[in-house]
């Protein structure tokens, strides 16, 4: 702390260089901000995903339905504890842009199987009780300002009414809350009862979307899932089992490489903010020789100096990073009010503030240490005369 | 009584490209404790590289120099600079304050290399700006004093860690007249009041005149090394 002064004084002794090269290091890292949200949002299901969880879905496209009565006959293969399902209701509500996952779930089979959700005991007893009710996470709640004990409007895109509409109205009953983060993020859809859904739709009765497996040991996940798969072979409807998080990984790359093009686009912004900031240290170390000198000849060792230099580094990364990051949570909550829940919720979790100290430590060394070199090697006698 | 600063045998060689200079041959001298000397000399004749190597900036080719009974002809880089800090001020013909930084923050600059908490750096920045007649300048930066205030805070700077020797290169050469009598009263004023043993690199004769002692270099060769001022 006690060098804070000197090294601020160095930093800002060209205001205007120093407000732009820190500048580009805020749009830098608001936009790596920015870019890891996305990509936590496309890796949230597969983050999420629990090792003991497999995913049952028809062979050759997750869109088409598979049996209920499938169900009976998934629980009796050897390692499988508990089977869930759920099918893709296909919501709207209010208008095009709100959009969010609704399920129709068998409620205990589908909350047993995600512990990481919760649910109030009794609106969770109200959930099972309830044929017309429905659950909706805490995030959607707050985002229409809906209240449990209200209505619930929602058209689908997919099914009809028994009335040939497809305008459903449900009961809320309760609220789905997550603690982690990403589980948050997950939660943000609406669970309706399988039993009044399955009864009330014009089509499709006795099908489902998915199962959701849970087994006894990880290890054996390969071997259920083959067990589940060949139970169905060569029927109507075959299935793919696989690991939660391969789904997840495999749904999301459908959309494309996220984490690839995010790393390669960070890759570009980084090695551009390098040389732009290299340059700018270089050029502002070479002007203080004379300076630098003065510091040697009043004591300062050749280590301290190289240390003021890359600290000086450090703290241009540092002030810069903090505040596009800082932009970029401030600009979360417009980003996703504007996506209107199309999108996976954006967050700037602890994991993105760890790495972007990371980048700009690595960031800080790179181009403080040709000039901290320069520094250590300079001699106080040529450092005075201006050589 | 053994002299502050002992010289035997000293020479110091450049290499410049493959020109090998001479700056100083073979000199010996003795400098006691709160003594006022002046190197003079013209251009070239090696008092500046002699107050390099007596400030412990640049190390011999040959020779010792003893300060303080400790030969710093043989400490290392990391040795000589913690010697410094603790033994030697240093002013210079163009200051050399920190543009960025306050008078007072200047001044403070060698105790950030002490142990003192900031309340009692700042008190000593002060008392050293008070004792150079700046107290009320404290908060400037260089750019907003005269060239004679400059080279009082530099000498304030000089004077903070309460050195005991004051090693002063050209320190009135950018100065007028009056402001130079300033700057070299202060000097003497610090070698008489507060027994700093001040050696002074000037070419000004009148200047040397403020020092008890005159040593004259040519050639890097001292032509006498004891004129009365």
């Amino acid at each position: 702390m006690r060098y804070l002064p000197l090294l601020w004084a160095g930093l800002f002794r060209k205001k205007t260089r120093t407000i732009l090269t820190l500048l580009s290091i805020v749009v830098a890292f608001a936009l790596f901000g920015l870019l890891q949200a996305v990509k936590i949002a496309f890796d949230a299901g597969a983050d999420m995903a629990d090792a003991k969880r497999l995913l049952t879905t028809a062979r050759y496209s997750i869109i088409e339905p598979l049996p209920i009565g499938y169900l009976r006959r998934i629980e009796q293969v050897r390692g499988v504890v508990g089977v869930a399902y759920a099918d893709w209701f296909g919501s709207k509500y209010q208008n095009e842009s709100n959009a969010f996952p609704v399920f129709a779930v068998d409620p205990a089979r589908y909350l047993d199987m995600y512990p990481e959700f919760t649910v109030n005991p009794g609106e969770r007893e109200a959930f099972v009780r309830t044929r017309t009710g429905a659950l909706a996470g805490r995030r959607l709640m707050n985002r229409f300002g809906w209240k449990v004990g209200q209505k619930l409007p929602i058209a689908s895109e997919i099914h009809a009414n028994r009335d040939g509409t497809m305008n459903w109205e449900f009961d809320l009953v309760g609220i789905i809350d997550a603690e982690d983060p990403v589980a948050q993020g997950n939660s943000d859809m609406v669970l309706i009862n399988v039993s009044y859904f399955d009864e009330a739709r014009a089509q499709g009765k006795g099908k489902t979307g998915w199962y959701v497996v849970r087994v006894a040991d990880s290890t054996q996940a390969r071997t259920i899932s083959a067990t589940i798969d060949n139970l169905f072979q060569n029927s109507p409807d075959e299935t793919k089992t696989q690991p939660e998080k391969e789904f997840a990984l495999g749904f999301a790359k459908q959309i494309g490489d996220i984490g690839a093009l995010v790393t390669r686009i960070l890759l570009a912004v980084f090695f551009t903010l390098l040389i732009l900031t290299g340059n700018t240290m270089a050029q502002s170390i070479r002007e203080r020789i004379p300076e630098l000198g003065i510091l040697k000849t009043l004591g300062f060792s050749d280590g301290k100096v190289t240390a003021l230099v890359l600290a000086e580094a450090l703290l241009l990364l540092v002030l810069g990073g903090a505040i596009g990051m800082g932009a970029a949570v401030l600009s979360m909550p417009t980003l996703n009010n504007a996506t209107g829940g199309r999108f996976p919720p954006l967050f700037v979790g602890l994991e993105s503030w760890v790495l972007a100290a990371i980048v700009a430590a690595l960031v800080a060394l790179v181009i403080g240490l040709p000039p901290a070199w320069r520094a250590r090697r300079l001699k106080i006698v040529d450092a005075l005369s201006g050589h | 009584m053994t002299p502050l600063v002992q010289i035997r045998g000293l020479t110091k060689v450049y290499h410049r490209g493959r020109e090998r200079v001479e700056a100083l041959h073979g000199i010996d001298l003795d400098i006691p404790e709160g003594d006022f000397v002046a190197l003079m000399g013209p251009s070239g004749s090696g008092k500046t590289t002699l107050l390099n190597l007596i400030g412990g900036l640049d190390t011999p080719t040959e020779g010792v120099i003893v300060v303080q009974n400790r030969r710093i002809d043989q400490l290392s880089g990391g040795e000589l600079a913690a010697w410094r800090a603790a033994h030697v001020g240093f002013v210079f013909q163009f200051y050399n304050l920190m543009p960025a930084l306050s008078a007072q923050r200047n001044v403070e600059l060698p105790l950030l290399l002490t142990d003192l908490p900031s309340s009692e750096r700042k008190r000593r920045a002060r008392i050293a700006l008070t004792l150079v007649g700046l107290a009320d300048r404290a908060r400037h930066k260089p750019k907003e004093l005269s060239g004679g205030q400059e080279q009082r805070v530099a000498i304030a700077r000089a004077i903070v860690s309460d050195p005991t020797l004051l090693v002063c290169d050209e320190p009135t050469g950018d100065l007028d007249r009056a402001t130079a009598d300033e700057v070299l009263r202060l000097l003497q004023m610090l070698n008489n009041d507060h027994g700093k043993t001040v050696v002074m690199v000037t070419h000004d004769p009148l200047a040397a005149e403020y020092a008890r002692r005159q040593v004259h270099l040519d050639k890097g060769t001292m032509t006498d090394k004891g004129v009365l001022a």
